[in-house]
């Protein structure tokens, strides 16, 4: 049973990180890039991708970067993960609230994060509804 | 779980408080509901990390919530942001960013935030006590209240600081419960020297290591020496938070929820037990620093923001010593401790040796380096973790001491002999 942290819809690439990351310091809101040099993605670009992203990490300005890349639409369409996280859904929600921008965020089990491919298109449901296609 | 919120609550959340407090209610609800609490609690203070400028986003966010009335009603001090107010020449940065980051600072102190500007608020004279709830942000913040004050505060981002401030209510959730407070991953030093261990240059490097190592765990740590001051934890901490999720860790023996380490778990089994040696730390050490063949352009110390304690040694090392003429040297902190430490002494011998003074702001989060070709050296595990990303430098980490004197001679110069 997927838990909701921020309901809507959304489709897109899976974009699935094998580490996880801090926005802040590992997301450019104007680019989408993630420029952590230490993540094994690092280069990546999350633009409308749904963002596999096992838990949260690092600084708490995460929030602003997120909610700055939803306002660029530079984001990722939506967000599935694994454990909850509030600095990753506060971005999300602030999103939403100023600019009626709405980046899902949703919890899932292991089985069906691991899942889902990259680069697979991943449907968000508004129900928490996460399906992956080939 | 369904929330209930009180009459007050259910006030603010109708508008009849004003629009702001309406706005901020409703940031805290959908987080209260998003965590599956079953209420809000009261927090005595906030500590604001959304006034550092990261985009127009966090300025709508401050400005729309000034524009409709925003208040603080608890204590809440404010992190470090874009500009040095009290050295305003040290910026480089354009003068859209520095136009920007002005006005989220003056938005925050028109809400009522105290212009404390500094990353480490455990450092003020007022700090909250065990048991205390509070909201803070800024990661390194929060994880030093919950370990090493014993006071309560999720781990928030930016955004709900604010609305916490205004609203002085949290969800009844994740780290204000004890439930969520116990160690599932217990670190063991074993093996380690006496010298290593009474050293400042172990703790980040530890944190960097519990931070990768622990996933969504809290983490207790068994052998530290019981010496660790609480610079020592802060460095610790900082360097978990940064390269992990770490919200609160437990130092057994030494944190006050550790006095032992069944007191840490509850008694459970913990789901990851990892026994750290000599090799661990040195292979963690190395994770620090990208690049040591190069030339040396600056010294960044002080992330977390340097203590009156730090500023008394720093005093000590500085002492007489000529910089290299090609090294930026910064120390950065906060105006309360610099106030301090320039009360006491410290500042003459560190500002004749040429080494320059950051304060509200550091010198790895805004435009302040003139030179960014070569090689910053660092104490702390913070910055070399995040400089390499967000200012595209290369990084070598070492202890403090090593940071003065590679400045001296220009190069990088580490104590290897600690690490054998």
């Amino acid at each position: 049973m997927n838990r909701v942290l921020l309901s809507g819809t959304a489709t897109g690439p899976a974009l699935v990180l094998d580490e996880s990351l801090s926005m802040w310091g590992g997301l450019d809101p104007e680019s989408g890039e993630i420029i952590d040099r230490r993540h094994p993605q690092s280069g990546a670009i999350v633009t409308g991708t749904v963002l596999l992203l096992p838990w949260g990490r690092g600084s708490s300005s995460a929030s602003s970067v997120l909610a700055e890349a939803i306002r660029r639409d530079t984001a990722p369409s939506a967000i599935v993960m694994l454990e909850p996280d509030d600095i990753i859904l506060l971005g999300a929600l602030a999103a939403d609230e100023l600019y009626g921008k709405t980046c899902p965020v949703i919890v899932v089990d292991a089985a069906t994060f691991d899942s889902i491919e990259n680069g697979a298109v991943v449907t968000v449901g508004e129900d928490g509804s996460v399906a992956s296609s080939q | 779980m369904t929330l209930t919120l009180s009459d007050r609550d259910q006030s603010l959340a109708s508008g009849e408080q004003g629009r702001a407090g309406a706005m901020a209610m409703r940031m805290i609800t959908r987080l209260a509901e998003a965590n599956r609490a079953s209420r809000l609690i009261d927090v005595t203070s906030a500590h604001i990390d959304s006034c550092l400028y990261h985009g127009e986003a966090g300025l709508d966010f401050a400005e729309r919530l000034v524009a409709d009335g925003g208040r603080v009603i608890i204590p809440t001090s404010l992190n470090v942001a874009t500009l040095d107010l009290l050295h305003p020449d040290l910026f480089r940065g354009d003068k859209r960013l520095a136009e920007r980051g002005k006005r989220l600072m003056a938005a925050y102190v028109a809400m009522g935030g105290a212009p404390t500007w500094t990353c480490a608020p455990y450092q003020l004279s007022l700090r909250p006590g065990l048991g205390e709830h509070v909201a803070w942000a800024e990661s390194n913040a929060i994880v030093f209240a919950n370990s090493v004050l014993g006071a309560r505060t999720g781990r928030y981002g930016d955004f709900i600081d604010i609305c916490a401030a205004i609203t002085g209510r949290v969800p009844d959730a994740g780290l204000h419960r004890d439930e969520h407070r116990r160690a599932w991953a217990v670190f063991r030093i074993e093996g380690v020297s006496d010298e290593l261990l009474e050293s400042d240059v172990i703790y980040p490097v530890l944190g960097h290591l519990i931070g990768r190592a622990t996933g969504v765990y809290i983490p207790a740590i068994t052998g530290l020496h019981p010496s660790a001051t609480e610079d020592d934890l802060k460095a610790l901490g900082a360097a978990a938070a940064s390269s992990g999720g770490v919200a609160m860790f437990h130092a057994v023996g030494i944190t006050p929820e550790a006095p032992t380490l069944e007191a840490a778990t509850g008694g459970a089994t913990p789901r990851l037990d990892v026994t750290i040696g000599p090799v661990e730390l040195r292979r963690a050490r190395d994770e620090l620093t990208t690049r040591t063949e190069g030339p040396l352009t600056a010294i960044s110390i002080g992330t977390p923001h340097f203590s009156v304690a730090e500023f008394a040694q720093l005093a000590t090392l500085a002492n007489g010593i000529t910089l290299d003429p090609d090294i930026e040297f910064y120390v950065n902190t906060g105006r309360e401790q610099l106030a301090a430490a320039a009360a006491a002494g410290y500042l003459d011998p560190i500002r004749r040796a040429g080494i320059e003074i950051v304060a509200d702001t550091c010198a790895y989060i805004t435009p302040i380096m003139r030179e960014r070709e070569g090689i910053v050296m660092t104490n702390s595990g913070k910055v070399a973790y995040y400089a390499p990303g967000n200012l595209g430098i290369d990084v070598a980490f070492g202890s403090l001491a090593d940071c003065v004197e590679s400045a001296q001679s220009g190069r990088i110069v580490r104590n290897e002999a600690v690490w054998e």
